[in-house]
């Protein structure tokens, strides 16, 4: 998984602002936190930059997929056990006679299902993860034997 | 709902979305289940003699020729078919005086007998699920070789008593040779032992609980594990194959650990059978015969190691093999040695062993196609309920045509 200062030491590092912050560094957190665009940074489209833009979309790629909570669900590597399934505290809430007790999720409000061996997510904005005030829950990520999931 | 037959957690609780024969849409199976239910249109067997393409019941008369003709017949197989079948099978054992030996011989045979015999204590799954705050897996990599146990019955799941589930209420260890997928959920809670070193950690915690110094390496680590263990409300160990065949031969070693363990509370054992029916299986001939494997009709009723699909299959004239595939996972040796006796085969799949065999016999994929119940690995009957039809009869089925045919 990429990481701030992965996509920092692609930037211009100018500190030029056109994008509304302050510093590359700040530019590069935003794109990470998916807030920002990499055609934001005007510079960067420019000839000389080119290398850089390249090898910047090609880092940027894998996280493409990423939910609006910055889930990434790695289909290859998941065994379809349900552990996140089971331990997401809001599937739980949600679902007590379904998912919280083990069983295949019976609410339409559960965020993680396992759908053809694979975990799918269905309502990232239930997730803790979600929005401004969020919790940085990683219940689903700990309890993955394959580091199927991820977050960004 | 449908149930899965991929392992022997027997899962109820899967939907399928079907259009004619094809599977179009699963929830809650797991990549294993999933697996055994897309298998439904890849690779099936169709009927064969010598090699020749035939109808189903020119199949089934050629293998009652064959079993009627057999001095010594080794029936095999049985753990992925129905406890239905697997009556008929003994039937058909007792019929043709063959030897009957099923998967439990090279697999959990030691602790399932122990465990039938009611020599160590036993619960369900729905137990632990509610119950169990304290659990071992022992040589096992649940993860991998049964992937809804610890998501389902085991460690992630709210019980009755344990409404914090593996957050604050449960407590899980895993003992294994190497960190295995499970060991990476289990980390903190992880002890690695070098191969064969079971017999020795079983001495270091009874040590313990003896308030002598345990000998291995992280003495502290070893009696806080123990220290744990004993404060457990209700304790379940998972024996998995690692450590069947450390032990094998041995196993007084683990019954003394339970039994110790059981006098400063209660501690139950769950063998982590593989085939969805081995434990049906066991238990059918258990009540039969009075054991659970390596039985020989021949003469009345006779049980011993010579009677083990290994064993077997130097001595046999004819063998048949009832969804399994022992060509492929036996050793080589052995392979070779069954390889060389003329086989029927009852397959719903094209394997190493029916490509090998006289006589294959095509059959219905047992919880897909077919129905019947079958045993859990906690001994629990569940029902099978077919979902989609199929050309070809179930196991219990052709077992009973060859009865017939006989």
């Amino acid at each position: 998984m990429v990481s701030a200062m992965e996509i920092y030491q692609l930037t211009p590092k100018l500190n030029c602002k056109k994008c509304g912050l302050p510093t590359c560094m700040a530019f590069a957190v935003a794109l990470l936190a998916r807030e920002k665009q990499i055609e934001d940074c005007t510079p960067l489209l420019e000839p000389k930059y080119e290398a850089k833009l390249k090898k910047l979309r090609e880092v940027m790629a894998p996280i493409a997929g990423a939910t609006e909570t910055g889930l990434i669900i790695h289909d290859e590597r998941c065994y379809g056990c349900g552990n996140c399934v089971v331990a997401c505290p809001v599937n739980v809430a949600n679902d007590p006679k379904g998912s919280a007790i083990g069983l295949g999720p019976k609410s339409d409000r559960v965020i993680l299902v396992v759908e053809d061996g694979v975990v799918k997510c269905l309502n990232p904005k239930e997730c803790r993860r979600f929005g401004p005030n969020r919790i940085l829950c990683n219940l689903c990520t700990a309890t993955c034997p394959s580091k199927a999931i991820e977050f960004v | 709902m449908a149930v899965c037959t991929g392992c022997s957690l027997l899962c109820d609780d899967i939907e399928v979305s079907i259009d004619g024969r094809r599977i179009t849409k699963t929830k809650n199976l797991c990549r294993k289940g999933f697996g055994r239910y897309r298998s439904l249109s890849s690779d099936r067997s169709v009927p064969k003699v010598d090699g020749k393409q035939v109808g189903i019941d020119a199949a089934i008369s050629r293998a009652a020729e064959m079993l009627r003709d057999a001095k010594r017949p080794l029936l095999f197989g049985w753990s992925c078919s129905t406890l239905e079948a697997q009556r008929k099978g003994i039937e058909l054992a007792k019929r043709t005086k063959a030897i009957i030996d099923d998967t439990s011989s090279i697999c959990q045979g030691e602790i399932v007998e122990m465990v039938i015999r009611g020599e160590i204590p036993t619960c369900t799954l729905d137990d632990v699920r509610n119950y169990g705050d304290t659990l071992i897996f022992w040589g096992c990599d649940p993860s991998s070789s049964h992937p809804r146990h610890m998501s389902r019955f085991s460690y992630f799941p709210r019980g009755e008593k344990l409404q914090r589930g593996h957050e604050e209420d449960r407590t899980a260890f895993l003992i294994d040779i190497r960190a295995s997928p499970t060991a990476k959920i289990l980390s903190g809670n992880f002890v690695q032992i070098p191969p064969g070193g079971d017999a020795d950690l079983i001495d270091a915690m009874l040590a313990v609980l003896d308030g002598k110094i345990p000998r291995v390496r992280d003495k502290k680590a070893m009696i806080a594990m123990m220290n744990t263990l004993k404060k457990a409300d209700t304790g379940v160990i998972f024996p998995g194959l690692g450590l069947a065949y450390s032990l094998r031969g041995r196993m007084d070693r683990l019954k003394a650990l339970v039994d110790r363990l059981n006098e400063y509370t209660k501690y139950n054992v769950i063998p982590m059978v593989g085939h969805y029916n081995m434990r049906g299986f066991n238990q059918l001939l258990f009540d039969e015969t009075g054991f659970i494997n390596r039985v020989s009709f021949a003469d009345g009723i006779d049980h011993g190691p010579m009677y083990s699909v290994v064993e077997a299959s130097k001595s046999c004239d004819l063998a048949m093999v009832v969804g399994s595939d022992p060509i492929s996972s036996l050793p080589a040796g052995i392979a070779k040695a069954l390889a060389r006796v003329p086989m029927i085969t009852l397959d719903p799949h094209r394997t190493l062993t029916t490509e090998l065999s006289r006589v294959v016999i095509p059959t219905a994929l047992s919880g897909i196609e077919a129905g019947g119940s079958a045993l859990r690995m906690d001994g629990v009957r569940i029902g099978l309920d077919p979902i989609v039809k199929s050309e070809y009869p179930s196991d219990e089925e052709a077992l009973s045509m060859i009865l017939g045919a006989i």
